[in-house]
């Protein structure tokens, strides 16, 4: 039998690409998922995945969560569990299509939540971090459940298969978001489970990331001690509770959190004015077990907006194009063409170099 | 009683078609082995004085000399083997505790020798440290737990006292008067170099080394000896001594012999006392006691200076460990059973503590499943013998280590392992003038850079082999190591998975 993620660590090649709205209009899926189709290469038909921001406007005040079952039992174990903390505002089935590629699909639902007053005074956390301790708690305890985005307005489209078709099965352009960003995956074990497959995602954070993270067990160790659990030893499961932690938690700027996880070298640091200087050294000091070492080329997804970086050494490609209101992050530029044939300003950003791009309202902030 | 003697343990050979009879070898010796005989114009040794220091094979102008083992031994037992005879002997001819020096020679499982280093290859590329950039630089110290801001926004820098170290090794704590002069200045000017630290031990700091204060470490331990203001705010860091991996649980003892004239200036005790550290320090008799010797040594430095806490390596080190880091220190050194020492019990150093290896694994996992391993740094030792070492303590989740052993080597150290007899030929377990004399600190000093600059060559191998540019991102990185012939249960302590998993 197939060992299933999480009880093996299984390195990945992969493809990324992401198109955002700078206005906050809607891009259908379509859009995205043609994106894909040229770097059928880079994935290798075991894994894909899309993350959509803006796609549940009548619900936003709730989290949507996307949920695998692997069961009847798991889907009641979950419902159980999560009445005793939130109201289910609404439940469904995510509507998907039969397609021969697509198989062995589990129970997919989503379930827009809204916590109870009563019990997060009784947890005295604030509401997101209840929301993100109540993730990992399923994740970990509910067997055959698996949480697959837990966000305001927004939800993550994953399977098994090339990403091209799990975009059909999900039936992506009945979508349209003002964020998408997707994930093609070359694993080098056969993972056979759903869960693996990317972008991975917690709260509105949402990761797809292409290489293999040299620094991984140190990270993974890390950042266990706060409370996240690694339950399926992917570098996108840890990448993201490292966003989620200093972002959220230690409330870190994104920039800032750029330079712990792709921190400048200290030849680099040393050339810098000293107010600089020591900000940079305070950074590597405090979070040096968050450094990332390894090929990446990340694509973070947030509520209003999105940030591309590559390693310090950019080992994996990563570009970035525009055209008007649409700003595009790919892999390759031929993605980027793929979605926008007269894309400008094709940019291939430097190791350790974050692209940050934000929707106008929220950049206005 | 005639069953005491023994033939003697090594035999001299002299190659009497090279030698020269300059005598050299006849000056070389402080323990008096080599004699010439005037009348016969011949050179002749007394085997029973010989510790295998090879002083005299190193510095026969002509490599006339070699010492071999005599062979001349008991029958064969694998039970009674002929240091359980030997000892048995001596011991009822003196009623005496045996002494040894030097870390535990026994046969014991290296825990460093089974387990292997991970490579990259296809899925992640390795880097080039010929090419790239490659960070060895580490921290040591308390990690703050929350990033603060100003009222404007601005994040406020509020590092803890901390040690900057360039490679993540650091020179361990060996005491002026149980080694010479010479040897501590050689670790002091080779640390400044370096850009690391080195450690004085409990004997006080000699008032010409003050002014390498800033790559010092200061050690108090439980005699006080040379402990006063200056001493203190002198180092980098203070570590508090509470234990050795060499003698857990007991004190230590520098004859009279050894406290010359400024041996004795430093330590603060009389020309000729035995410097006696007692087995506790008698002001800490629990983990709160500790607390408050850490408060009060940071009460005297200002709170501008790391303290460090040294322990052995004992059964129940992981308890002991979180006890420290809630205690206010902020780097937990841990020495292990193999550790080295100018004079211990024999039985002591051989049977008591455990591995460092061991400890390591369990220190660490612990401070991370309570939450506090960011409130200290980790600090191994006994014995740290290669880059290879380093690099697999690092893994484990260390993030520094110290040596000693490996740099008396580098020093010229033979392992003969009689410090205790403070008859060093190489002038480093010594306060003889004229045995110091013959360790230069000049090229001493180039020895131990030279040592710790091939070192940091091959840990920039490994990491880049490993695909990992900064030794921060190898801390704790366990994936990276596979045991190899180890037990279940040793892997579980350790924390890894054994090769081919």
């Amino acid at each position: 039998m197939d060992l299933k993620e999480g009880q093996i660590r299984i390195p990945s090649g992969c493809a990324v690409s992401a198109v955002i709205s700078r206005q906050g209009n809607a891009v259908n899926g379509e859009k995205i998922v043609k994106s894909m189709i040229p770097m059928h290469e880079r994935s290798n038909g075991l894994g894909g995945g899309f993350a959509a921001y803006g796609i549940y406007p009548e619900y936003a005040e709730f989290y949507a969560f996307h949920m695998f079952f692997d069961s009847r039992q798991a889907k009641i174990d979950f419902e159980t569990y999560i009445k005793e903390f939130f109201e289910i505002v609404k439940s469904e089935i995510i509507p998907t299509k039969k397609i021969r590629a697509i198989v062995n699909e589990p129970l997919i639902m989503r379930y827009f939540l809204a916590p109870m007053k009563s019990r997060l005074a009784d947890a005295q956390l604030d509401e997101r971090e209840f929301v993100a301790r109540t993730v990992m708690r399923i994740n970990c305890k509910i067997e055959g459940a698996c949480v697959v985005s837990s966000g305001k307005n927004m939800g993550v489209f994953k399977a098994v298969g090339y990403p091209e078709d799990v975009g059909e099965f999900y039936s992506l352009s009945e979508y349209d978001a003002y964020l998408w960003t997707a994930h093609g995956r070359y694993p080098t074990n056969t993972p056979g489970w759903w869960g693996g497959a990317h972008p991975f995602g917690l709260l509105d954070y949402t990761v797809v990331h292409n290489g293999e993270i040299s620094s991984y067990d140190a990270n993974r160790r890390f950042i266990e001690m706060f409370g996240y659990k690694c339950t399926l030893q992917t570098d996108t499961e840890v990448i993201t509770y490292i966003a989620d932690f200093l972002l959220r938690r230690q409330k870190l700027t994104l920039e800032e959190t750029a330079l712990v996880i792709a921190a400048p070298f200290w030849s680099t640091i040393a050339k810098c004015d000293k107010e600089k200087k020591d900000k940079l050294t305070y950074l590597r000091y405090v979070f040096s077990s968050l450094l990332i070492t390894g090929p990446f080329s990340i694509i973070l997804g947030f509520d209003g907006g999105v940030m591309a970086l590559n390693d310090r050494l950019k080992l994996r490609s990563m570009v970035t194009g525009e055209k008007k209101d649409l700003f595009f992050i790919a892999s390759e530029e031929a993605a980027i063409r793929a979605m926008e044939p007269e894309a400008e300003n094709i940019y291939s950003p430097d190791g350790g170099e974050p692209i940050i791009v934000k929707v106008e309202k929220e950049a206005q902030k | 009683m005639k069953a005491d003697y023994l033939y003697p343990e090594f035999e001299i050979i002299r190659n009497e078609a090279l030698c020269t009879k300059c005598r050299l070898c006849e000056k070389e010796c402080s323990n008096g082995v080599h004699a010439f005989l005037p009348e016969k114009g011949i050179l002749i040794a007394d085997s029973a004085k010989c510790v295998n220091c090879m002083r005299c094979v190193a510095t026969c102008p002509v490599h006339a000399i070699k010492i071999v083992k005599s062979g001349a031994d008991f029958t064969y037992n694998a039970n009674w083997t002929s240091d359980v005879i030997r000892e048995i002997f001596k011991q009822s001819a003196t009623g005496g505790v045996l002494l040894s020096s030097m870390g535990n020679p026994k046969p014991l499982p290296v825990y460093w020798d089974k387990i292997l280093i991970n490579a990259s290859q296809v899925t992640n590329p390795s880097i080039d440290p010929l090419r790239e950039p490659m960070e060895t630089k580490v921290f040591l110290g308390k990690k703050p737990s929350t990033v603060m801001r100003d009222e404007k926004g601005k994040m406020i820098l509020n590092t803890p006292p901390s040690l900057e170290l360039s490679l993540p090794v650091m020179f361990a704590a060996m005491s002026y008067g149980s080694i010479s002069y010479n040897a501590h200045e050689c670790l002091a000017r080779a640390a400044t170099e370096l850009g690391t630290f080195y450690n004085t031990g409990e004997g006080g700091l000699h008032q010409n080394f003050y002014k390498y204060g800033s790559s010092t470490i200061v050690q108090v331990a439980s005699g006080r000896f040379g402990v006063h203001k200056d001493y203190l705010e002198a180092g980098a860091a203070v570590e508090i001594k509470m234990g050795q991996g060499a003698k857990p649980g007991i004190g230590g003892h520098l004859p009279g012999s050894k406290i010359v004239d400024d041996v004795s200036k430093t330590r603060m005790i009389p020309i000729g006392s035995d410097a006696i550290s007692p087995a506790p320090h008698h002001d800490i008799y629990s983990i709160e006691d500790l607390r408050q010797l850490v408060f009060s040594l940071k009460e005297a430095t200002d709170y501008k200076k790391p303290v460090f806490v040294k322990v052995a390596a004992v059964h129940n080190i992981a308890a002991i460990a979180s006890g420290i880091a809630r205690s206010g220190a902020d780097a937990i050194v841990i020495d292990g059973f193999r550790g080295g020492t100018g004079a211990a019990p024999t039985r002591i150093r051989d049977n008591v503590g455990i591995p460092v290896e061991l400890a390591l694994a369990a220190v660490d996992e612990r401070l991370r499943q309570e939450g506090i391993r960011n409130d200290v740094s980790l600090i191994v030792s006994g014995s740290i013998r290669s880059s290879a070492d380093v690099i697999k303590a690092i893994a484990l989740g260390a993030d520094a280590c110290y040596i000693a052993t490996a740099a008396l080597v580098s020093l010229g150290c033979h392992l003969c392992r009689n410090c205790q007899s403070g008859k060093c030929n190489w002038g480093i377990a010594t306060q003889r003038p004229e045995l110091v004399a013959r360790l230069d600190p000049d090229e001493g000093s180039e020895r131990l850079v030279k040592l710790l600059t091939a070192w940091k060559r091959e840990i920039k191998e490994f990491m880049g082999a490993m695909g990992i540019n900064s030794i921060e991102a190898l801390k704790g990185n366990r994936l990276m190591l596979r045991g190899i012939g180890l037990s279940e249960t040793e892997l579980k302590v350790l924390g890894i998975k054994h090769a081919g998993e």
